[in-house]
């Protein structure tokens, strides 16, 4: 059994009650602690739900899952920081799901107000919510929220940890706790008596303290500096656990194949071709698809792939063209949302220049390295469960639904996420792990998904397409009036995760265009959506992966219209606006050398959005070599407020780009027949070594409140990159991918 | 008909159709879990393995063409004794999700035992095949350098 599997309590009442019971617990239930979802042994502790301490010394247990963005890094050094332990001696895992993990930011963030220009009324209000999101217990990595949600938790549990342990040595020793400190993982008396923290542990356990005050930042230590990850060593050596890679005694090997066609049926299967296959025992039927049982992996992929099925029918419209109409339609809807609507966007303004622009952005697959996984176990009064999870609570309860039990009844391992992206908030590949495993009890079973049954069973970030008017008078944007057609994302996932409808203004349908600090006197964003049952989902960035594109392209278009230096252009519209941004793009504009102009053969592009409270800027330089285009160089900068870890700032900074530049050059799920026509990376390929660009990061820290890093740097990549091929080659580029209308390099 | 394969200086006798890839033998039969599976056709690396000192794609190889001894990315090195190139890695802190850098680790090895002091074009050349979805091309390239200037000094 895994570490966690010990530690973790198997029962989590305490927040499938809240769920029951709704707001009407209300106050009683949020001020109440969290109950603590793990149980120590002998000679263990278990001081609060993020510090475990035992023989071996201590471990941080973080409520979030590690997918590569670093997150138990710097989730453990901010817990350290105040506990007095020396990095090489700390330790992570990730909790079990449990009400004590909920994440307090996410929610806060969905309301419906532009985030840079947030009052602390507003952040009150958000903070009402953030009680609410407890209530729910969502366990959720997502919305670039683990550092905002985290820094004082965890530096709150450090301490209390920390002081729990102090108390603990005063008492044994019969020394003022005042007298004594704290130094590598010990309590140090003034005569030089050390006493090791695992020493303390037990007694620590029992003893109750204040929450005791945090550390000034002057003396950090751990915060704010570049400390070496605690997950490199295993994922160099390929003995870091992922979910594919979990093995228990006797376990079999399955696959699954599904509906092509989604959403759609199965009129009959005929099992036996794969029976036939060496290996294979077992077929099942799942309803919409089939899974088989094998002895391998790749004779369970044979198996499946031999089975003949005749599949019924996809609901929704089976053509790619007919979807975009589908889009299209919308436009001619009441809106969804105006979620900004300054001044009069259709009062006539004398001596203004208008322009129109159409763009069009298509579905994208999440495509993470490893493919959809799960392992599960089925005992026959219980389940347990090793999946790579970014809402392992949603997993649990799934789970737990699938198969009649109680979500108390489910035990869920969350291992290490090769890439999450937004793919793994979906817990889907984990309940029909649940439900093949409950074929044969007593035996785990893992669940290997198939590169094509992974893009072709996505949760697809939505297609769009954007209507902009803009006008421009004397150099200047005068007004702006953007309509944003697509589905409605932010429904599809209340009712699949909460079992709730969603009603009004949808928000993440317009983030990174209605909440863009542009001072525009007369500015509407406005939303229009056409349902479908299409499977979508959260796409690293979500709407503004969508938005950025529509509304910086845009912008850039305004720019040239009016005359101006796409770059003086924004600063122009942005400086009284919001000055962290207007600091980004002078800083981006500082470190590329911008001078508005480009000899022949290169091109280059700047580009902005805020997102999840983080604003970006980035400069991309193209180079026409023989024909082929190649994105030469980038520069980014962005605003966290406060970077607490700046090399994986960095890097999350320079990935996300690299990830919007992949689906900006390459990255299209269409639909042909209903089914999805790419399957595996020759035709959903992304940028490489070879295509990489040579990059500059700056981080500032101007901005007044922490933000996250995860996700802003990947909407401002497209446009940046299209208005660069702009610069180069003259062609606006309206419709994503790029490689359709320019001969990019591969 | 049990097949015998020479893996990481150990012999195993392997009971499985002949047609079976190397990848899925290291995984599910022997349990060397490093090796990935990330595309099945060869396109993104995550499967590569050493034959003989060269790089493959352990998804491409049936059992019975297995030519000659496999070194999977478990034989380069432990965490406690960790192979220079790994070393290199760790001080570049190239890893995000990490998924892809088995893959991208035995190909750099291949490519330092071929060329030990390659330039960014010849990185270029024999990394194009392994694909990250993280981004950590900059570190990976950072630490092939790292790595050659580690080799050549030792």
């Amino acid at each position: 059994m895994s570490r966690i599997g010990t530690i973790a309590r198997r029962s989590f009442l305490v927040g499938s009650a809240a769920i029951v019971g709704g707001v009407a617990f209300g106050v009683y239930k949020m001020n109440q602690p969290d109950r603590n979802p793990l149980t120590a042994g002998p000679g263990e502790a278990a001081l609060n739900p993020f510090v475990f301490i035992d023989q071996n010394g201590v471990t941080i247990i973080t409520p979030r899952a590690e997918m590569g963005q670093g997150v138990q890094t710097t989730l453990a050094a901010l817990a350290a920081e105040e506990l007095d332990i020396d990095w090489q001696d700390v330790r992570v895992l990730h909790g079990p799901p449990a009400a004590a993990y909920y994440n307090s930011a996410l929610l806060g963030t969905a309301l419906p107000f532009k985030e840079y220009a947030r009052s602390d009324f507003l952040r009150g209000v958000s903070g009402q919510v953030d009680k609410t999101a407890k209530l729910l217990g969502l366990q959720i990595t997502g919305g670039s929220t683990s550092m905002k949600d985290g820094f004082d938790r965890l530096r709150m549990a450090g301490a209390s940890a920390r002081e729990t342990l102090i108390r603990a040595a005063s008492d044994r020793l019969g020394i003022a706790a005042d007298k004594l400190r704290t130094e590598s993982g010990a309590v140090i008396a003034p005569d030089g008596t050390v006493l090791r923290y695992a020493e303390l542990a037990e007694r620590a356990a029992e003893t109750e303290v204040p929450q005791p005050p945090l550390r000034d930042p002057s003396t950090w230590r751990y915060i704010g500096k570049s400390m070496p990850r605690l997950d490199q060593a295993a994922k160099v050596t390929g003995t870091a656990e992922f979910g594919i890679d979990v093995r228990r005694d006797g376990m079999k090997f399955a696959t699954v194949r599904m509906n092509p066609r989604l959403g759609g049926g199965m009129k009959r299967f005929d099992p036996a071709p794969a029976l036939d296959l060496p290996g294979v025992e077992k077929v099942i039927d799942l309803g919409h698809g089939i899974a088989v049982i094998a002895s391998n992996t790749w004779l369970a992929f044979q198996g499946a792939e031999a089975v003949t099925i005749d599949w019924d029918n996809a609901p929704d419209p089976a053509e790619q063209d007919a979807i975009w109409a589908g889009i299209e339609a919308g436009f001619d809807t009441r809106p969804n949302s105006k979620l900004r609507n300054d001044g009069d966007v259709d009062a006539p303004v004398p001596g203004a220049t208008e322009l129109t622009a159409e763009y069009r952005v298509p579905f994208l697959a999440h495509a993470t390295m490893e493919p959809m996984n799960a392992t599960a176990l089925y005992t026959g009064d219980g389940l347990e469960l090793w999946c790579g999870a970014q809402i392992p609570t949603l997993a649990r309860d799934n789970c737990a639904a699938a198969l009649g039990l109680d979500p108390a009844q489910v035990r869920l391992t969350t291992t290490f996420l090769g890439g999450g992206f937004g793919r793994r908030l979906e817990v889907d590949f984990a309940v029909y792990a649940a439900l093949i495993a409950r074929e044969m009890p007593g035996t785990p079973v893992q669940v290997t998904w198939t590169r094509e049954e992974d893009m072709r069973h996505d949760f697809y970030r939505p297609a769009a397409i954007g209507r902009f008017r803009g006008a421009v008078k004397d150099g200047q944007a005068v007004m702006m009036d953007g309509a944003i057609a697509g589905f409605p994302l932010a429904a599809q996932v209340a009712k699949r995760w909460l079992g709730v409808p969603f009603a009004g203004p949808d928000k993440v349908h317009v983030e990174g265009a209605f909440d863009q600090p542009y001072a525009i006197p007369n500015y509407r964003i406005a939303g229009y959506q056409t349902d479908t049952e299409i499977p979508l989902g959260n796409w690293r960035s979500v709407g503004a992966s969508v938005n950025g594109f529509l509304h910086d392209s845009f912008i850039d278009e305004l720019a040239h219209a009016a005359g101006r230096d796409p770059l003086d252009f924004r600063l122009d519209l942005m400086r009284g606006e919001h000055a962290p941004s207007a600091g980004c793009l002078e800083a981006v504009r500082d470190m590329s050398g911008w001078t508005g102009r480009t000899p022949d053969g290169i091109g280059r592009g700047v580009a902005f959005t805020y997102s999840f409270g983080t604003p970006a800027a980035q400069v991309i330089e193209v180079a026409d070599e023989d024909g082929g285009i190649r994105i030469r160089r980038a520069w980014i900068a962005c605003d966290v407020g406060l970077a607490l870890d700046p090399a994986i700032v960095e890097a999350q900074m320079f990935g996300g780009m690299m990830y919007g530049l992949s689906a900006a050059c390459f990255g299209e799920i269409t639909f042909a027949g209903g089914e999805v026509e790419q399957s595996n990376f020759p035709d959903y390929d992304a940028l490489r070594m070879h295509t990489a660009p040579k990059t500059e990061v700056t981080i500032l820290e101007t901005a007044e409140h922490l933000s996250g890093a995860g996700e802003p740097g990947t909407p401002p990549s497209m446009p940046a990159l299209a208005n660069a091929l702009f610069d180069l080659t003259g062609t606006r580029a309206r419709e994503l991918p790029l490689m359709h209308r320019f001969d990019l390099l591969v | 008909m049990a097949t015998q394969l020479r893996i990481n200086g150990e012999t195993h006798q392997v009971d499985l159709p002949d047609d079976v890839p190397l990848l899925w033998v290291l995984r599910d039969e022997i349990g060397l879990t490093g090796t990935k599976f990330g595309c099945g056709v060869a396109a993104c690396g995550a499967c590569t393995v050493h034959i003989d000192g060269e790089a493959v794609r352990s998804c491409q190889v049936a059992l019975s063409d297995v030519w000659g001894d496999v070194t999977t990315i478990e034989g380069l090195g432990t965490p406690d004794a960790m192979a220079r190139i790994q070393q290199a890695w760790v001080e570049q802190q190239v890893a995000q999700c990490g998924y892809c850098q088995s893959g991208q680790i035995m190909q750099a090895a291949a490519l330092l035992a071929e060329t030990p002091d390659p330039t960014d074009a010849e990185i270029d050349e024999a990394m194009a095949g392994n694909l990250c979805r993280c981004g950590t091309y900059p570190r990976i390239r950072a630490a092939i350098h790292s790595a050659s200037r580690k080799m050549q000094e030792a």
